[in-house]
């Protein structure tokens, strides 16, 4: 049943983008470590681990699309699955580090010797396990987002007020990983990481392996949301999005499939954040900051939403424009980014996939899940 | 009172409800038989949409019984268990999921298992397949089948919610103004569906065109004011000096 279901999900597109990311996984890393320098092929280390965190960024806006893009709920706080994705995973790795420490404490991180911390807090237990750290990894974003959806969808919280909901959410957690006494660093976050499965983190070739780990998981986790999107739950989303009461009446309970799409796309964004923090080297608190999660909802809507596909290409082409801008004009990228945004919203509703889509057949119609032109915008 | 209820596919008693001091429903009491179809007239405002708000669930009465199947008691159901019992309805405002084909439209409302995991590993039956191609025939959108419902005319939006009715084979169908921006020609065919629907279903239709009502030639049921005026033939109701006067008075 597994296996036919998620063949189902590989469409055209879908096989496009597989074979693109498989070949990523195997040629940038390959370039990386085989090529010499000078070559006009070789990626660096740096470029491979650039590139390997906006996979995870596209992993990021994946999960967005698969729930405002096909179930209309516009999460403005999908940043906090991503965060809690990478702060389970740089648990795992601050237990890696072990009396390598400072402090040379052979159970407690540094930051909690520096609290004077007598003992490890029960919740730290298990993350010097890679497989309890990679279930935490996907069950943390899983069961928060299980809980507020639960509570959310039940009581028919919808549109503004939802998003409202989610930008509360990861702001509350920001306030509260700040805090030294919650256990997770405070605002310095967890950092100084040494390996990672027993291999050593800055080693090239561990940086290889985690950007092909990136390619391929998000190549897998666009397989699962191009099956749920094609399966008839996918349909039952879409009309969700453009007709919930419609939907009840005909005997679906809404409720129930925004729930699933809902904490699906929640364990995404937490695989996503899994990724991101090795490679980059430090989980902080900024992460849960509101305006990350909004800055992964315009990813989207530069993309394309409602294409899956557009998810990826949106926040790879961002987060390009963003590392040139903040290198280059520092002070206008901000600007920009509200500029792109307000310019797709007006003038590419479809976005950038959506524009290909029209530009290739010569009509208006791409095939978009159908997102009416001007409801791009909240 | 439970006596009459007993038999009855539905059965409203001293039904009440009010917006804002308003009472849009007032004491309305309506009884069904199985297989049995009903005409709902009266002038706008009566409080026709509102008494099928109410059965679907979308509409809480403040007092009153709803009844369907005479024990099951509608008032403490939701929108999604009322209709997987078996209660269907045509939304007043043609109501279709506009990006969806005209197909996949009669294929989500098709009568199957509603549960997330039942829709998430579903595989369309050669069953349910003629199924559909038989209601897309039977509305006459076959020729339209893989275009989005957003292109379709006013009459064909109403003509899919119909076969959407249909797809989910309620026991009871609740029709709010079939006949509206239809062509006579439409209309009348229009009549002649649901007659044929109302030979194994129950069915309640609302409807301003008094000559559609006249086609479908069933017993009438006149609405003022959230309570029922007159019942009877329409040749019976017309000659009503009550329902005359409300007519003519508005
Ligand atoms: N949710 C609501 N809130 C406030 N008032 C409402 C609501 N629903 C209906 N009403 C009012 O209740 C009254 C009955 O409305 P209803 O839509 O049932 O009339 P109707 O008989 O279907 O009329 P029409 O022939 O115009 O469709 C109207 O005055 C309407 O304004
Ligand atoms: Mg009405």
């Amino acid at each position: 049943m597994i296996t036919g279901f998620l063949l189902s999900g590989f469409d055209r597109r879908a096989r496009w983008t597989v074979a693109v990311l498989a070949a990523l996984a195997l040629l940038v890393p390959a370039s990386n470590l085989l090529l010499p320098e000078d070559s006009l092929l070789h990626v660096s280390t740096y470029q491979l681990t650039l590139f390997g965190k906006y996979l995870t960024y596209a992993l990021l806006a994946l999960s967005v699309d698969l729930v405002w893009g096909y179930c209309g709920i516009l999460s403005l706080g999908h940043g906090a699955f991503f965060a809690l994705g990478g702060y389970a995973m740089g648990m795992y790795l601050m237990r890696q580090i072990g009396a390598r420490g400072v402090y040379a404490d052979p159970l407690l991180p540094d930051f909690m010797v520096f609290l004077s911390w007598k003992e490890l807090p029960w919740f730290w237990h298990g993350f010097d396990m890679a497989w309890f750290a990679l279930l935490m990894v996907m069950l943390v974003p899983g069961i928060l987002a299980f809980v507020i959806g639960w509570f959310a969808f039940r009581s028919r919280v919808t549109g503004v007020y939802l998003s409202i909901i989610t930008q509360a959410m990861t702001y509350a957690l920001l306030l509260a990983f700040f805090r030294n006494d919650m256990g997770f660093g405070g605002n310095n976050g967890l950092t100084d990481f040494k390996d990672i499965l027993g291999l050593p983190i800055q080693a090239p070739a561990t940086r290889a392996a985690l950007f092909a780990a990136s390619a391929l998981t998000l190549a897998f986790a666009y397989v699962i949301a191009s099956a749920v999107t094609a399966s008839k739950l996918g349909k039952v989303l879409v009309a969700v999005r453009d007709a919930e009461s419609r939907t009840r009446f005909i005997g679906y309970r809404v409720e129930r499939y925004k729930l699933f799409v809902w904490t699906l796309s929640a364990v995404m964004a937490g695989m996503a954040g899994a990724l991101y923090v090795p490679q980059v080297g430090i989980i902080n608190p900024s992460e849960f900051d509101p305006s990350a999660s909004i800055e992964a909802v315009i990813w989207v809507a530069v993309g394309g939403r409602g294409t899956l596909v557009g998810a990826l290409v949106g926040a790879v082409v961002v987060n390009f424009g963003k590392t040139w801008f903040t290198g280059a004009l520092p002070e206008v990228w901000l600007f920009a980014l509200g500029g792109l945004f307000v310019g797709v919203t007006l003038f590419l509703p479809r976005g950038i996939v959506g524009l290909f889509a029209r530009l290739r057949r010569g009509d208006a119609g791409g095939r978009t899940a159908g997102i009416p032109a001007g409801e791009a915008a909240p | 009172m439970s006596g009459v209820a007993e038999g009855s596919i539905l059965y409203l008693d001293q039904v009440s409800v009010s917006f804002d001091g308003f009472r849009a429903i007032n004491n309305l009491s309506l009884v069904l038989e199985p297989g049995e179809m009903r005409a709902i007239i009266g002038p706008n405002g009566a409080g026709k949409t509102t008494m099928m708000d109410i059965v679907t669930g979308k509409t809480r009465p403040d007092t009153g019984d709803v009844l369907f199947d005479g024990s099951i008691d509608l008032t403490r159901l939701d929108e999604a268990a009322i209709a997987n019992l078996g209660i269907g309805r045509k939304f007043q405002k043609p109501t279709v999921f506009e990006s969806h084909t005209v197909e996949d439209n009669v294929a989500l409302a098709l009568k199957a298992g509603r549960g997330v995991f039942q829709t998430l590993f579903h595989r369309r039956t050669p069953a349910e397949q003629s199924r559909i191609d038989e209601i897309l025939d039977t509305i006459r959108l076959t020729a339209r089948r893989s275009h989005p419902a957003a292109g379709l005319s006013h009459g064909q939006k109403q003509w899919l919610e119909i076969g959407m009715l249909l797809a989910q084979e309620p026991r009871l169908l609740l029709v709010d103004e079939p006949a509206a921006g239809m062509t006579d020609a439409e209309t009348a065919e229009t009549a002649e569906l649901l007659k044929r629907i109302a030979e194994k279903q129950s069915v309640i239709v609302v409807e301003h065109d008094m000559t559609f009502v006249r086609q479908l030639g069933v017993k009438v049921t006149v609405l003022h004011e959230g309570s029922v005026l007159a019942e009877g033939s329409l040749d019976a109701v017309s000659a009503n000096p009550r329902v005359v006067e409300v007519y003519l008075g508005r």
